[in-house]
């Protein structure tokens, strides 16, 4: 009996070993990241270190000097506070539209919907661009925020759960009472919705701070990128690639950001992920 | 009464009618930013087009070019190979923590922290991380190979993102890696919406842990299973980033790191070949199509056997 419950102890510690390991693996490269981005260029050259170096404002002046890596964070925050509070406002709007009125082309809507949840994203690109190219939009931010009013996946998403949230009936005591529709929607709706409207806002918010594709085909003014175009273009700027500490910086200042916010929020987005997959 | 109803209704129609309203900037955007470009794709698709100046219809020759094309074809192999190393190793090692973590027997803690800890690379920009690793195995000076040799794992470093081998298997490991969280998440909530009666009415009955497994637990998550290998697919299939910006946008070393998606913009963008790129895009729209279906019809055929 107790060889046996020694035997299962030792197997129990092995697996924890096991996940610890993985955890370390997911880890550690973004630590030997910021690591690095304290290191001197030389310095990593001649080995590997987990001991933070003394060359982070030195590597900072060399990227200052080559790249506005202030100006690139400002712009994709601009970009992923516009699209997180567009994709929020209009999916909730859109999602209460669909799941409490009966209007002509309810069902119709929704089925367009579901068919281009599943369409992938080449299919449409080449005629996003050759659209934006012939409205003259290259260059502006337009194309990169405005899509956001129209996110079928989100909007999917918050119907399913205002449905499972918000009563009918609450609606009818407002409505005796003369409250305008737009009215209900902002003082009853939107504050009910709000944990599943926080669940998409988050995934928003990481969608617009890491997408490179469409800014990259989008964007050619050096002062327009947002932070993952200013990353891609790293390789052609000559002064901080012979320097890789400052190259590990840069890579850190886009991703720190959504690592602390994960610490925070970490919660809200591993619910939005199983949401989506858990449909009945 | 019958008048209270009448007004009633008039109130509803009345009502019904701030619906439509209220989906107008949805349909709106919709119509100009989502449906209006995959139509004018598709218009292109039969188009001799530059992405500007003239535009020539030619009929099914885009089509006729794509299917006859090598360097699509191997392209595709390519993203075939990276991916199918991807998703064996991504959803191997997420069914292999769902049983670890449903394990009756070892009873694992810490389930909300690891979840958290191997979800964190799904978060981090794909242009971050292909720098990251493009970086970390350079081959005189990247921190993975100072490891190695420090470790004495190997005698010399390893050029990994030179040879056509080993940078197409990077590629395939590092979308394992910024995924398999993903996946453990969905096959977790797949097993926490699984009927408890289920479970106990088998313990009752004498069956085993491995028993209830692959009796119970796996049979009734092959739905998830399917779904987490469906997305991975369409996802799969449009690999573009990672292999664009590790091969520092060339898909060196020899085209290895050429995927379809690549091929694709490269015929767009560069070689200006805007109406061939559209057909070559619904080429393999269709294709992964037909392979949705086939995954589908295989695991769904499979649970029939049960």
């Amino acid at each position: 009996m107790n060889t046996a419950k020694l035997h299962t102890n030792i197997v129990k510690a092995l697996l924890y070993l096991f996940l610890i390991a993985l955890a370390v693996l997911c880890f550690i490269p973004f630590l030997l990241m910021i690591v690095n981005a304290t290191r001197g260029g030389s310095e990593i050259m001649k080995g590997f270190s987990l001991i933070p170096g003394t060359a982070l404002a030195e590597n900072w002046t060399k990227v200052m000097s080559n790249l506005d890596l202030p100006r690139g964070f400002l712009n994709s925050l601009f970009l992923a506070v516009c699209n997180t509070l567009l994709v929020s406002y209009f999916s909730a709007l859109t999602a209460y539209a669909l799941a409490f009125y009966s209007f002509k082309g309810n069902k119709l809507l929704f089925t367009v919907m579901l068919v281009f949840m599943m369409v992938p994203a080449q299919l449409s690109i080449l005629g996003f661009y050759n659209l934006c190219t012939s409205l003259g939009l290259i260059n502006s931010y337009l194309p990169l925020i405005l899509p956001s009013i129209a996110s079928p996946a989100t909007v999917f998403f918050l119907r399913q759960y205002i449905l499972s949230v918000l009563p009918k009936s609450i609606l009818e005591a407002p409505r005796i009472d003369g409250a305008s529709e737009l009215l209900i929607f902002h003082k009853i709706v939107l504050p009910i919705m709000a944990p599943g409207i926080a669940t998409m806002a988050i995934g928003g918010f990481v969608g617009s701070w890491n997408s490179y594709l469409v800014p990259m085909l989008l964007i050619n003014k050096p002062e327009k990128f947002p932070l993952p175009v200013m990353v891609a273009s790293l390789s052609a700027v000559r002064d901080i690639t012979t320097n890789l500490g400052a190259v590990y910086l840069v890579i850190a200042v886009s991703v720190v950001p959504i690592m602390i916010a994960f610490c925070f929020f970490s919660r809200y987005i591993i619910s939005g992920i199983s949401a989506g997959s858990v449909k009945e | 009464m019958k008048h209270d109803t009448a007004a009633k209704k008039r109130l509803k129609n009345n009502v019904d009618r701030y619906g439509a309203l209220f989906c107008l900037p949805f349909v709106a955007t919709f119509l100009v930013f989502s449906l209006y470009p995959v139509l004018r794709t598709f218009q292109m698709s039969f188009l001799s087009y530059k992405g500007f100046g003239k535009e020539t219809f030619i009929g099914l020759d885009n089509y006729t070019r794509a299917l006859q094309d090598p360097l699509f074809g191997d392209a595709f192999l390519n993203t075939l190979k990276m991916w199918g190393l991807n998703i064996v190793l991504q959803l191997g090692l997420a069914l292999l923590l769902t049983i670890l973590f449903n394990d009756m027997k070892y009873r694992m803690k810490g389930l909300s922290l690891f979840r958290a800890l191997f979800y964190l690379p799904n978060l981090i920009a794909a242009t971050s991380v292909a720098f990251l690793f493009k970086t970390l195995l350079d081959w005189q000076y990247g921190t993975i190979n100072q490891l190695l040799m420090k470790l004495h794992l190997v005698g010399a470093p390893i050029d990994f993102l030179n040879q056509p081998g080993t940078a197409q298997a990077v590629v395939g490991i590092v979308g394992a890696w910024m995924w398999f969280g993903n996946s453990f998440i969905m096959l977790m909530a797949g097993v926490q919406g699984i009927n408890h009666d289920y479970f106990e009415a088998a313990t009752i009955d004498g069956a085993g842990r491995w028993t209830i497994f692959a009796r119970i637990t796996l049979p009734l998550l092959r739905p998830i299973m399917l779904y987490v290998t469906i997305t991975s697919l369409i996802g799969g299939l449009q690999l573009f980033d990672i292999p664009y910006l590790i091969s520092g946008t060339k898909g060196t070393p020899g085209r290895s790191l050429f995927t379809a998606v690549f091929y694709l913009f490269d015929m767009a963008f560069n070689k200006n070949q805007m109406g061939y790129a559209a057909a070559l895009a619904f080429v393999l729209f269709f294709i992964i199509a037909i392979f949705s279906a086939l995954a589908f019809k295989l695991m769904n055929g499979k649970e029939d056997e049960v």
